[in-house]
Formats: C-alpha cells, structure tokens, sequence
C-alpha cells in the first residue's frame, strides 16, 4: 500500500487590509500581557509596602520592667495589658513568657490557684513554665529574651523570642539567672 | 429527688455520653421510623419536654445559660430542628409505605393539583413576613443585644464563645490544629457539599421524600447535619463553661473546676507507653506510628474497601473509580472528626501526628 497523496492544496493566506497578522498578534498580545503584569506587580507592590507604615502606634518592644528584687516569686502580671507578657521569677531566676496562646492566638487567664495558664478559647492550658499540657495548643508558649540593663533593672526584648520546640530554651538570654 | 434528676441530666451530659446517646438518638429513630414518625410519639416529645423547661426554670445554673439573650435562637433551633425532621421522615415513611403498595407518592398526586401563585402563594407570604417582621422587633425591643465588655488584648472574654452558629467549627478547634480545623476541614465541608451531585448520581428521590430509597443519603444527611453541626451548637452553648471546660447544664460554672484533662500525644503513647524508651529526636522517626496510623486511615482502608463498595454502589463499574475514591477521602476526613474527639475524651489524646517543629499536627 502506498501512502495516499496529499492533494489538498497548501492554504496560504495573505494578510488583507484591515486584518491582524499572527506576528501582529502576537506582540499586542504580549504587549497586553506585560502591561497587564507591570500594573500588577505595581498594586502586589503597593499591598506589600502597606504592611510596613512610616509610623507604629505600638508599645516598644523593648522595656526595662523594674528590678529584680521588686519582684515576688510567682507570675507577675502587670505587663500583660501593655506588653503582653508575663514575667515569671522563680528560685533561681527570670523568664518572660508571651501572653499569645500558641493554638489560635486567644490571650490565656493565669489562675493562681491552680498556678497554670488557662485559655478560654478552646481550653489550652500550660503550666507556669509555659509548657502545654492540656487542650489543643500545639506548642508551648514563647518566651521572650530577658537580661539585665546596666542600671540593674530587668530589660525584656520582644524582638528575640525563643521557642521550646525547637529547643531554644537553653540558650542565652531566655533565662535570667538571679539570686537573691 | 429533684437533685436527683439534675445529678442524673448533669452526667448524662458528660461529652462521650452526650455523643454516644445523640448518634443512639438518630440511629433509633431511622430504624423504628413506624413508631417515632406517629403524631403521638412527637407530640409526647414536646410536651415532656416542656415540663422539663418548665421544672428546670427555677435552677438558678440552668435559668441562666437558657435565659442568655445569645442563647434563644438555639432553644428555638432546638425545637424546630427536632420537629422538621420528624416532619420529613414522617413524609418519606408515609410515602415509603405507597411505594411499597404500588401507589404514586403523596408529592406525585399532589402534583396534579394546580393553585395560583397569585393570591394563594403570595398571600400566605405576606402575612408570614408581617408576622415575622413583628417577632422580630419585639424580640429586639424586649431581649437586649448581649453586647460583652469592651474589646481589651489583655482580658479575653471566659468563656469566649464564637456565634451559635459557629459554635460547631469552635468545638472542632479543641481537637484540631488549626489549619485544619479552621481552614482545611471547613474546605472540606463547602467542597463536599460542592460534590455531591457529583458522588451521588442516584436519580431516585426528586421531588418527593423517601428514606427506604436512600437510606444512606439521607442517614448521612442526619448524622453529618443533626450530629455533626447542631448537636454540637448545642453542645458548644449549654455544655461549655469557663476556661471551655465542660459543664452539665444545672452545674455552677465554677472558674477554678479542676480538670485532669493533660493530654497526650501518640508518640509519647508508643515510645514512652508501649516500648518503655525516650522519644526519638528526630520528629519524622518520632511520629513514625501516627504517619503509619494516617496511612492505614486514608489509604489502606480505601484500597482494602475499593473492592466490595464498588461492586455494591457502582456494580463493579471502574468507571466509577474516581467518584468512589473522592467520596471515600471525604467520608474519611469527616470519620477523623468523632474518631478524634472520643480519642481526647476517652484517653486524652491530643495529636496522632504532632510535629510542632514545622507546625504540622493532625
């Protein structure tokens, strides 16, 4: 069997008056598309410089909180309304704990009487170290670097934070060894 | 003998048992359909269940979550819930009894009934949106909006509770990262309710009620409905309490009631329970045992199934492959919601993947 010719013949077409050739096509069409992607860009720009203001109306995220000996063994609670953060003295020492509920963000109750951190979102708790023990938080909450200012008061550092699960606990500046 | 009755309600309001005796609830009524769609039976219903509101009005515990403003919508979804889902299996065991003799369906001879939209329909519409209109401005003149204190970052409202109506996504959110709780599974929900003409391509059904024709469409419309989103706005409005600690509905919300309530994740389970070691450091070894369970979980259990549930729903078509395996993934992810929670209230487990290194916990 031989292949059957190609009779049909070779549809040429030329460009008439009026009408758009491929090539034509092509570069307004490219055209389109890259102003269409500049503007784009543009406004992904614009979105993207928005979340960084010329001015923040917020508390610094670096404070000195008083000396250490004014503090009680226990949770202290008065940065948790401007700061955000409990700073917790034990025998040895200084933590700083944030007051963000590692789930879903809800600002957890300390309860003294059970001496643990109680969310009232969706239940997590953690105990006064901050590690989670009960409920849905999946971590346990950050702490915050703490150490002492040259005037000898405590200095706490929300721009450093140091979190358990990754096994940042240890390492300098997230406990503030003091004996009294 | 009344604290008696409390005590009683209190414990049978416990979550496993709160769950345990709704899915009872709904199994019962679809299999002895004859007895409970009889008007006796309903009528029984409701009026045992007044004097119960009406004797439970005096506890003081019980008067106030009932009498919270937030909270009547949810007394009123209580009631028209359980009574149009009677209405309906009555209908679909009405019609379900004329299929069986032979007879066209009650919606098939009604059909050839004719009436004016003008005035009939319309008529009866206007008079509803008059007489809902007034419920609603006296509701609002005379219950007050339950407006909470002002918003402060450092005091968050205890409980915080989300609207009624989320009430059921909030309770997933116990048991669930929320990635999944809060985007991943209400995904699941707005795209299987999306498939559905898809998954379900039974002709049988439209246009009048039936059960015996499709028992699974419309047992699952029950357990995935009645179960899964209004038993739990029900459980998330009158059985959680402070710091969202369970509460029974005449028990004093007490914001220091002590819950051993440490959970426990799958890995500490199997390491430290079962083979008596440390947990590995490394997570992915770590979590070795709840990747292995999710894989039996979600493909396993499909391919083990493939077989017998394509020949029973599609007569072995393989045609059919992709439809039956898009509805198994979704049938299996809404199993993972009770298989999980009776997993934390039973033995206080909390993930069976928990890696919190890479915010990856299911």
């Amino acid at each position: 069997m031989t292949e059957p010719k190609n009779s049909e013949p070779e549809l040429v077409s030329a460009p008439l008056r009026g009408e758009v050739s491929r090539r034509g096509f092509m570069s307004a069409l490219a055209l389109a598309w890259t102003a269409f992607g500049l503007a784009s860009a543009g406004m992904l720009g614009a979105c993207v410089r928005f979340l960084f203001p010329n001015v923040l109306y917020e508390p610094p995220q670096e404070f000195k909180a008083g000396f250490p000996a004014d503090f009680a063994i226990g949770v202290d609670e008065r940065f948790k309304a401007a700061y955000g953060v409990w700073i917790v003295r034990e025998a040895g020492g200084f933590f700083v704990l944030s007051t963000v509920c590692t789930h879903l963000g809800c600002t957890p109750n300390y309860l003294p009487a059970d001496d643990k951190f109680k969310c009232p979102c969706h239940g997590s708790g953690f105990i006064r170290s901050g590690i989670n023990i009960e409920g849905p938080a999946p971590r346990p909450l950050e702490r915050y670097k703490v150490t002492l200012a040259e005037d000898g008061q405590i200095l706490v550092d929300k721009n450093t934070k140091y979190q358990e699960e990754k096994g940042q606990w240890g390492q300098d500046g997230s406990y503030l060894q003091y004996d009294a | 003998m009344g604290q008696d009755i409390k005590n009683l309600v209190d414990f049978l309001t416990s979550p496993t048992l709160y769950f345990i005796e709704f899915t009872l609830a709904i199994v019962f009524a679809l299999k002895f359909r004859a007895f409970f769609t009889k008007k006796s039976v309903i009528t029984a219903f409701f009026v045992v269940m007044t004097v119960f509101f009406v004797w439970a009005f005096g506890d003081p515990n019980f008067n106030r979550i009932i009498t919270k403003p937030d909270n009547i919508p949810i007394i009123i979804l209580l009631a028209t819930v359980v009574y149009f889902s009677w209405l309906s299996l009555r209908r679909a065991y009405i019609n379900d009894e004329l299929i069986k003799k032979g007879e066209p369906t009650v919606e098939a001879s009604m059909g050839k009934q004719r009436v004016f939209t003008w005035p009939d329909l319309v008529y009866s519409e206007l008079i509803f949106l008059v007489l809902f209109t007034a419920v609603l401005i006296v509701w609002s003149i005379e219950i007050t909006a339950p407006i909470e204190e002002p918003a402060a970052s450092a005091r968050t409202p205890n409980p915080s509770k989300a609207p009624w109506y989320f009430l059921g996504l909030q309770e997933l959110l116990v048991y669930f990262d929320p990635w999944l709780a809060g985007v991943l599974l209400p995904s699941f929900i707005i795209v299987g309710l999306c498939a559905i003409p898809y998954i379900d391509v039974n002709p049988k059904g439209n246009g009048y009620y039936t059960f015996e024709e499709r028992k699974f469409a419309v047992a699952f419309f029950w357990v995935g409905f009645l179960l899964f989103w209004v038993s739990f706005v029900i459980l998330g409005t009158f059985l959680r309490g402070p710091n969202w600690s369970f509460f029974g509905p005449f028990e004093y919300w007490d914001l220091h009631k002590l819950e051993p309530m440490v959970n426990v994740d799958l890995a500490t389970y199997f390491w430290t329970g079962m083979l008596d070691m440390a947990r590995p450091t490394n997570p992915i070894i770590r979590e070795m045992p709840g990747f292995v369970s999710l894989f039996i979980f979600f493909v396993v259990i499909p391919k083990a199934l493939e077989k017998p549930l394509m020949n029973k729903l599609f007569n072995g078509d393989r045609a059919h492959l992709i439809r039956y395996h898009v509805m198994m993934q979704l049938l299996l992810w809404f199993a993972l919601i009770p298989i999980k929670m009776l997993l934390r209230w039973t033995v206080s487990l909390k993930y069976i993947v928990g890696i919190p290194e890479w915010f990856f916990n299911v």
